[in-house]
């Protein structure tokens, strides 16, 4: 069969397709071929790159693990009970998607700031946020839950309610049922979930800066080390990108292939 | 109070509106009926999926469910053994793992044994380390059962056990599931809207309708005094047993037992069940000399029941295992068919459905 789309048409998506592939793809180009691989790492080994690598690796485990420990009861309410006002709970906490991290970093400041609504008394129990690496974990977690919880839900409702009932009936409780059959069943969507969301967490940049600042070793996580170390050493802010985009085309094809594997 | 399971419920459900009671001592009961009759809720009601607004669920003695009372046990503490319409077997483990499921209560050595020896019982010795997606149908519905009785339920409900399988798997999952049931040992409540199947599983069946019982009996007392038009449409099919085995033209006899020998285009060999539904009966005196017909399987009958149907009558025979045929009023008239009249029956090979027993 012969396609009756006129040629042109074809030439326009081929055409599009061209610029938009080569519009992603030659900043990454920009970021490995500037700089030989060899200096790029070796331009790792100061202090200041380690410790920004470090901070982040540790404040996204931690924002990682808070929002699946309460993101996945949250996401599996959601997605399996109907009650009045859920249409508002889930634009609430979607709302992160779409807020800009400056009035995250702002708002979480209001809340949870010194002369925030909780503030003193956070300050008090010792979990401040403004200025602290407590901050940067806050903005994090703000900010990259709304990819667990969606993912997450997603995984839930698509699951056969009849299973959690036959669990039930061979003698296992709510919360034994949840933990053997639910979470075992949506956990293609959960590792999805909690990978975009690590991404989205690593990436972060305007709402720590404003509730956290960029001091080395307490705030300042790669994104702000980039930034900060950019106008100065510029070679720096190329091995530290390069070691960011790893990560994600990392995590990025880690999903895609389970995912793909996951699918029926 | 009653032994064995006491379900009775009266609540809404969406545009159903259910009120119904069954009662199972030992043995099984089939709950038969349209789609959308009530059937499963039912089932979900006696297992505790489903809370009705009013309801009593008992099993032996003890309460499971009491609306007036505040009564209600959540389902993992009934020990009611269910098997879902599409099975429900829990994807992310093997076959073993998912009959040793209900079993977290025993040492792990003796749960391993009671999943090996249930697997072994099944014939999935070879399949306990599969997943469910690569079982067969009829695996999994083995897997189903085996899982439902592993910790010793003291009620096994089935909600369509059969529906999810091809017609090819159905016949003999049907044989494995009645020589099961037979041995279950609890009461049973079986939900189906196939009343042959009904009637070769279960002792006794009560239909439902729009939410409520019709009618309920044994599948050969429906079959022939049917409460009313609803019932006799939906239950039909008797049952004859016998030994079948191939005979010429591809057709396969049944000698029947008490007597009398049928024709069916089914293949079977052994003990079969084979059924004929009312309406391709027909009946001829005996003191007439048969014309010519295509009806291949011709039996001697004494009348035992005339039950009329408003334009129609069910006729109960003694071949000498029952059967009923379904005729008009008219024809019923014109014979002056009367309980001892000598007849016979006629219908076709074609018409006769073999299943192995």
């Amino acid at each position: 069969m012969t396609s009756r789309r006129p040629g042109w048409f074809v030439a326009a998506t081929v055409l599009g397709l061209a610029f938009a592939l080569a519009f992603l793809f030659l900043p990454i180009v920009g970021i490995l071929a500037d700089v030989p691989p060899g200096e790029l790492v070796s331009r790792l080994d100061d202090g200041t790159s380690l410790d920004a690598l470090r901070l982040s690796l540790e404040t996204t485990a931690i924002s990682l693990g808070i929002i699946v420990a309460v993101g996945t009861p949250v996401a599996c309410l959601l997605a399996t009970r109907r009650f009045r006002g859920r249409a508002l709970v889930e634009t609430l906490l979607e709302l992160p998607l779409v807020l800009p991290p400056a009035v995250a970093g702002i708002g979480l400041l209001a809340a949870f700031g010194p002369q925030g609504l909780l503030g003193s008394a956070l300050d008090d129990a010792g979990l401040g946020i403004a200025l602290t690496t407590g901050g940067v974990v806050a903005a994090q977690t703000f900010v990259a839950s709304p990819f667990y919880l969606r993912q997450a839900q997603a995984a839930f409702g698509a699951l056969d309610p009849a299973l959690a009932e036959a669990s039930r009936t061979l003698g296992a409780g709510e919360a034994a049922t949840f933990g053997r059959v639910v979470v075992p069943g949506a956990a293609g969507g959960l590792v999805t979930g909690a990978a975009l969301a690590w991404g989205r967490a690593l990436g972060e940049f305007g709402a720590t800066l404003i509730v956290a600042g960029s001091f080395r070793g307490i705030s300042q996580t790669a994104p702000l080390a980039i930034f900060a170390s950019f106008s100065s050493d510029f070679t720096a802010a190329l091995a530290l990108s390069a070691v960011l985009l790893a990560v994600s085309g990392a995590l990025l094809l880690g999903v895609k292939l389970l995912t793909g594997e996951a699918a029926p | 109070m009653t032994s064995g399971l006491l379900v009775e419920a009266a609540t809404r459900v969406g545009a159903l509106e259910l009120a119904a009671r069954v009662e199972v001592e030992r043995g099984c009961l089939a709950l038969a009926g349209p789609s959308g009759a009530g059937k499963t809720t039912l089932l979900r009601i006696a297992a505790g999926l489903l809370r009705p607004a009013r309801g009593l669920v008992h099993c032996d003695g003890d309460v499971w469910l009491d609306t007036a009372a505040g009564a209600d046990l959540p389902p993992e503490r009934r020990r009611c053994g269910v098997v879902f319409q599409h099975y429900a077997l829990f994807p992310h483990l093997s076959a073993h793992d998912n009959v040793a499921y209900g079993l977290r209560r025993l040492p792990r050595p003796e749960r391993r044994r009671r999943a090996a020896e249930l697997l072994e019982r099944f014939g999935l010795a070879e399949r306990a380390g599969a997943r469910p997606r690569d079982l067969s149908g009829g695996e999994r519905q083995r897997v189903a059962l085996a899982r439902a009785l592993a910790p010793r339920p003291r009620a096994l409900l089935l909600d369509e056990p059969l529906s999810a399988l091809d017609a090819r798997t159905r016949a003999g999952a049907r044989r494995e599931l009645a020589s099961l049931l037979r041995g279950a040992g609890v009461p049973v409540l079986l939900v189906t809207h196939d009343f042959a199947e009904a009637a070769q599983l279960a002792d006794e069946v009560a239909v439902l309708d729009t939410g409520r019982i019709v009618q309920r009996g044994a599948p050969a007392a429906l079959a022939l005094s049917p409460a009313s038009a609803f019932v006799a449409d939906f239950t039909g099919a008797s049952v004859l047993v016998g030994m079948a085995r191939p005979a010429p033209d591809g057709l396969t006899a049944v000698a029947l037992e008490g007597g009398g020998e049928i024709a069916s285009t089914d293949s079977a060999t052994g003990p079969v069940a084979a059924t004929v539904d009312p309406w391709e009966v027909a009946v001829a005196p005996a003191d007439r000399p048969p014309g010519p017909t295509s009806a291949r399987n011709r039996l001697s009958a004494t009348v035992a029941t005339v039950t009329p149907l408003g334009n129609r009558a069910r006729v109960g025979l003694e071949t000498p295992q029952p059967l009923t045929a379904e005729l008009t009023g008219a024809a019923v008239r014109d014979l002056r068919l009367a309980p001892g009249d000598r007849v016979v029956a006629t219908w076709k090979a074609t018409a006769t459905r073999l299943v192995a027993r």
